[in-house]
């Protein structure tokens, strides 16, 4: 087994453990954590696979890198959307 | 022995993610969710992805968590834990529970179908390896990763660049009047903080315009030089040196577009060339150098925004 195929499986794993989270009703910063989990599977399987006879490939990292710098915004646009809800549920209750 | 390592850091990294879901207090999953954005760096590094490895490190696990951090803050800070800010739902009713039984056994059947599909992968077709290797010459810069990014795949980086805007476009429609109560009255900052953090400044800086400049012959590039931009800026405004971006203002909004703008001109100016950024070769290096300085600025100050704007005002 090299080394790809073994980050590869684990990437997997991560996969399903991460969108499992994001499925279940969590709180929902635990479902950005999910998320991120999620993203990081699918990063480590892209690039494990693409690698599996051991040498690198500047695509899948090119790919990934590009990735990773657009899951960054996407948690921060998440939060911003959880900060505006728990704000908007707070001032619910005044409002009535 | 090394791949015992590598089984090892799997695994490691399994448990990371594992306990970041499961743990009950959310301060704790985070704090096991940057561990486990170390051991991901780690592992990209085994993976011979020293491009990827310097990002997790800084954005993935460094600004992300950063973020999170500062979104469970602002969270404690409301009066009353408000239900979405609430730790794990417990299954109330058979029905949550049973609900969530199938989903588990979902998940534990696609795990199963992936590894099978894993380890029983035919060989690859193509080799974009030799293809890369091939045209490396004439693509302006010897890094194969900066080549690809800025080069073979240019549009890619310029598509991931707009889908940053659009974030911060939606993180700046999001952000309301605040609630007074999120508005953390914070402590001043450790002077150690400060003065540590008003010296590590220049060096961060000086740090970011190296690896911008290293990344046309080796690992490092655009993405890293703004990951560290940000993070300084982060490490600014926590140690309360510099104020949270209460509105973008012109000059900020023209630097965060400014990447994107170039990057489009570029494309817009060589469509002559029969492809979209297709490079003359003779000025591929400095065209990508010159797009690569540009996106930094962007990078930087979208990263940063992401932060600064959503942190509350004080």
């Amino acid at each position: 087994m090299s080394t790809g195929l073994l980050y590869a499986a684990a990437g997997a794993m991560l996969f399903v453990l991460g969108a499992t989270a994001l499925i279940l009703p969590l709180a929902p910063l635990r479902r950005v954590l999910g998320f991120n989990v999620m993203g990081s599977g699918a990063f480590l399987l892209l690039v494990g696979l693409a690698q599996r006879d051991g040498a690198a490939d500047a695509v899948p990292q090119a790919m990934v890198l590009t990735g990773i710098v657009v899951s960054v915004a996407a948690t921060a646009l998440a939060l911003a959307i959880i900060r505006r809800i728990a704000a908007l549920e707070r001032k619910a209750p005044a409002d009535d | 022995m090394i791949l015992a390592f590598d089984a090892l850091l799997a695994l490691g990294l399994v448990w990371c993610a594992w306990r970041a879901l499961s743990v009950r207090d959310l301060t704790h999953a985070v704090v096991q969710f940057v561990v486990f954005g170390l051991l991901l760096a780690l592992a990209w590094a085994r993976l011979a992805a020293p491009d990827i490895a310097l990002a997790e490190a800084a954005i993935g696990a460094g600004l992300t968590g950063a973020l999170l951090l500062d979104s469970l803050r602002a969270s404690n800070a409301g009066a009353a834990p408000s239900p979405s800010g609430a730790d794990i739902a417990v299954p109330t009713s058979n029905l949550a529970g049973a609900v969530r039984l199938a989903v588990w056994a979902a998940a534990v059947v696609v795990g199963a179908a992936l590894l099978l599909a894993i380890a029983t992968l035919p060989p690859p077709l193509i080799d974009l390896r030799a293809q890369v290797a091939g045209a490396l010459g004439a693509s302006g810069v010897s890094h194969a990763v900066t080549a690809v990014l800025l080069n073979f795949r240019g549009y890619d980086t310029l598509l991931e660049v707009v889908v940053l805007l659009l974030a911060l476009l939606g993180l700046l429609a999001c952000r309301g009047e605040h609630d007074p109560v999120a508005t953390a009255a914070d402590a001043p900052a450790e002077p150690l903080a400060r003065a540590l953090s008003r010296r590590a400044t220049p060096v961060l800086t000086l740090t970011a315009v190296y690896v911008l400049w290293a990344g046309t012959t080796q690992p490092g590039g655009a993405f890293q030089a703004a990951a560290l931009l940000a993070a300084t800026a982060v490490l600014l405004h926590i140690t309360r040196i510099v104020p949270a971006w209460e509105r973008l203002g012109f000059a900020r909004r023209l630097g965060a577009a400014a990447g994107v703008l170039l990057f489009l001109g570029i494309a817009a100016a060589l469509l002559a060339e029969g492809a979209l950024l297709r490079y003359p070769p003779a000025y591929a290096g400095s065209l990508i150098l010159l797009i690569e300085s540009g996106l930094t600025v962007s990078l930087a100050l979208i990263l940063a925004a992401l932060f600064l704007c959503q942190t509350e005002t004080q």
